[in-house]
Order: C-alpha cells, then sequence, then structure tokens
C-alpha cells in the first residue's frame, strides 16, 4: 500500500529558467518585425505618384507637408475635399505659414537655414492645392523643396 | 538556443534599412516682382501645357506622355544658333538627321520649358510631366559627361550625395557643375490658371 502513499517531503522543484532568454527574444523578435517606425499619424490618404529621376532626402533638415483627400474614417467629419496636414491635424491653407514656422523651430539650430520641405501629396489631388502651398513657401522664403514620390515608370501607369 | 536567437538578431540587424524617401528636388523662385521680366524668344521656348483632363499640349500638338521625353531632349539639344555666332552650340546634336532647326532653341543655355498647369490637373499628371522634362535634362547631362569624362553624370551626382564616392570628389564636382552649366534645368512654371478652386 505503501505505493499510493503521498510524498510527504513534498517541495515543489523550482521551475527552470533555462527557456527565459529564449522567450524574451521571442518577444524581441515579435515586436521587432511589427513595429512600423512613422513620426506623424496621416490624417489624409497618401499614394504617392511615381517617378523615377530621383534625388533622396535629408531627414535631419526637412518639414513634411501631406496633402490629399481625408482618409476614409475622417470623411465624414472632414468631407472629401483635398487637405493639408502639417505634423498631427489638418490646417488651412492660411495656417501654412504658422505651422511652418513652428514646423521649422523643431529642427537643430544650425540647419533652420537650409529647410527643406517635403511635399508627399497624394496622387488623386489637384495641382491647384500645390501651387497654393507653394506660393505660401515662396512667402516663407523656403524654396527648396522636394516632390516626395515612389519609385517607378511615370509612363506605364 | 541563445546562439540561434543572436544569429537572427544580428542577420536583421544587418538587413534593415530604414527607408528614406525620395522624390524631384526642385528650387521655388524667389518671390520678388521683376520691373521688367527678360524677353524670351519664341522659338527658345518650348511651352508644354496641361488641362484639366490630364492632356498634354506640347508646342501646339497634341501629344501623348511617352513622347515628351523625346520632343524635349530634341528642343534642349537643338543648338539653331548659326556658326560662327558667339550662340553657336559645339556640343548639340541637332534633331533627327542633326539637322539644327532655325525655328527650335538656339542653345541650351537659351532654352526654356515652360509649364503651364490648369487648377484641376491631377498630381499625379504634374509628377510625372515633371518627372519627363527632368529626365530630358539628365539624359543629355548623361551624354555630355560621358563623351567629356567617361562617367554618367546621375551615377557620379548620386555616389557623391551618398557619400561612396571613390575618387577625387572635389574634381567630380567641379566637373559636374560643368555639366550643369552646359545644359542649365530651366524650367518655368506658370502660375496655374483655371476653372475650379481646387
Amino acid at each position: 500500500m505503501s505505493k499510493f502513499k503521498k510524498k510527504k517531503s513534498g517541495d515543489l522543484p523550482a521551475i527552470s529558467t533555462a527557456s527565459l532568454p529564449d522567450i524574451v527574444f521571442m518577444l524581441l523578435f515579435f515586436f521587432m518585425v511589427v513595429t512600423v517606425l512613422r513620426d506623424s499619424n496621416l490624417l489624409v490618404q497618401n499614394t504617392l505618384p511615381k517617378a523615377d529621376q530621383l534625388e533622396k532626402l535629408k531627414k535631419d533638415r526637412s518639414v513634411y507637408i501631406y496633402a490629399g483627400k481625408p482618409s476614409s474614417r475622417y470623411q465624414d467629419k472632414y468631407g472629401n475635399q483635398g487637405k493639408i496636414q502639417i505634423g498631427d491635424k489638418f490646417t488651412d491653407i492660411t495656417n501654412v505659414k504658422f505651422a511652418l514656422t513652428e514646423a521649422r523651430e523643431g529642427l537643430r539650430p544650425e540647419l533652420q537655414d537650409k529647410v527643406m520641405v517635403a511635399l508627399k501629396v497624394d496622387e488623386e489631388t489637384n495641382t491647384g492645392l500645390v501651387s497654393d502651398i507653394k506660393q505660401e513657401l515662396r512667402d516663407l522664403n523656403m524654396l527648396k523643396i522636394i516632390y516626395i514620390t515612389s519609385p517607378g515608370n511615370p509612363v506605364e501607369n | 538556443m541563445a546562439d540561434i536567437a543572436f544569429l537572427l538578431l544580428i542577420f536583421f540587424l544587418v538587413t534593415t534599412t530604414i527607408e528614406k524617401d525620395k522624390g524631384i528636388a526642385r528650387q521655388l523662385p524667389p518671390k520678388e516682382d521683376l520691373q521688367d521680366p527678360p524677353i524670351i524668344k519664341q522659338k527658345n521656348l518650348f511651352i508644354v501645357r496641361v488641362n484639366k483632363d490630364d492632356q498634354l499640349l506640347v508646342e501646339d500638338e497634341l501629344m501623348e506622355l511617352e513622347d515628351l521625353r523625346e520632343a524635349a531632349i530634341e528642343f534642349l539639344d537643338n543648338g539653331g544658333a548659326p556658326q560662327g555666332s558667339p550662340e553657336y552650340c559645339n556640343f548639340c546634336q541637332g534633331g533627327p538627321d542633326g539637322v539644327r532647326s532655325s525655328d527650335s532653341s538656339d542653345n541650351p543655355e537659351k532654352a526654356v520649358i515652360s509649364v503651364q498647369n490648369d487648377r484641376l490637373t491631377s498630381y499625379k499628371m504634374y509628377i510625372s510631366v515633371q518627372n519627363e522634362l527632368v529626365a530630358a535634362y539628365n539624359f543629355l547631362r548623361n551624354r555630355e559627361s560621358q563623351r567629356l569624362f567617361g562617367w554618367k553624370f546621375t551615377e557620379v551626382k548620386a555616389a557623391i550625395e551618398e557619400g561612396n564616392f571613390n575618387g577625387n570628389e572635389d574634381d567630380a564636382q567641379e566637373k559636374l557643375e560643368r555639366i550643369q552649366q552646359m545644359f542649365p534645368l530651366k524650367l518655368s512654371e506658370a502660375e496655374p490658371k483655371g476653372s475650379g478652386t481646387n
């Protein structure tokens, strides 16, 4: 009968921690793979047009302007006309100057004179909106601009 | 197991690149009212119009986008000034069969491309047109740098920007500028006219 006796000196054996590093690494990889780096939350649709004569953008001296129709979940609130987004919010064309000055002050001081404005505009937008933005930029004397595009051949689409 | 994990970690570290944005860079004209705008001869002006339905009118002729690059190259490379005149272009190759037309540009330095958009032109079309025109300039610059120095303008420029140009950088920079002066990018943009608000 002694076979069925409970062991009385029954301290739980210590849980092996040998596999802990593996779990940690698994988590690390999981997060590494799923994370996407993005600095501002897009409120507009942003399918960039294609082009193949490209130059690279120096990120430390650039200010982004997004433009396009509001994304589908914001369309009830903001309509479906082309809109400008600077930073995290929609900006009216009259406020562009103010928003840009503010964005420029966020850059490193020695680079503020060399600021480059990166225009990320949806391909469906009208050119009129873009040229309004360009007029504002000329008023502000921020003359270097770059139209961000995605690589590809424009003739083929 | 930990070894494998480290291997993977290092593999990912090495292969990931943070994607850089690329695009077409442009310098806007400064805001100042010109008292008397320079007069440009009709033949030195290449007018590209885009209407609200994204149709192209190049020098008063309807054109498809894929023919624009060719037409722009022909215009820039025409070199119509007669031999012996101070404006004579000694590196231009003229139109088809080397014919230099007297109704097209005198030399690349004088040649101006003017783009006129409607406000309702789509941004996609606008970028495509700009891209084709920049491509025309790049084609000619590449041709000349290949002839003079044996390398391609765009390739060397990109290499210098990325910091992996091997060779004398100042010298190359100087040569790049020389090519740029041979074919200065003269793209003018009229304020868009037209119908809609935006």
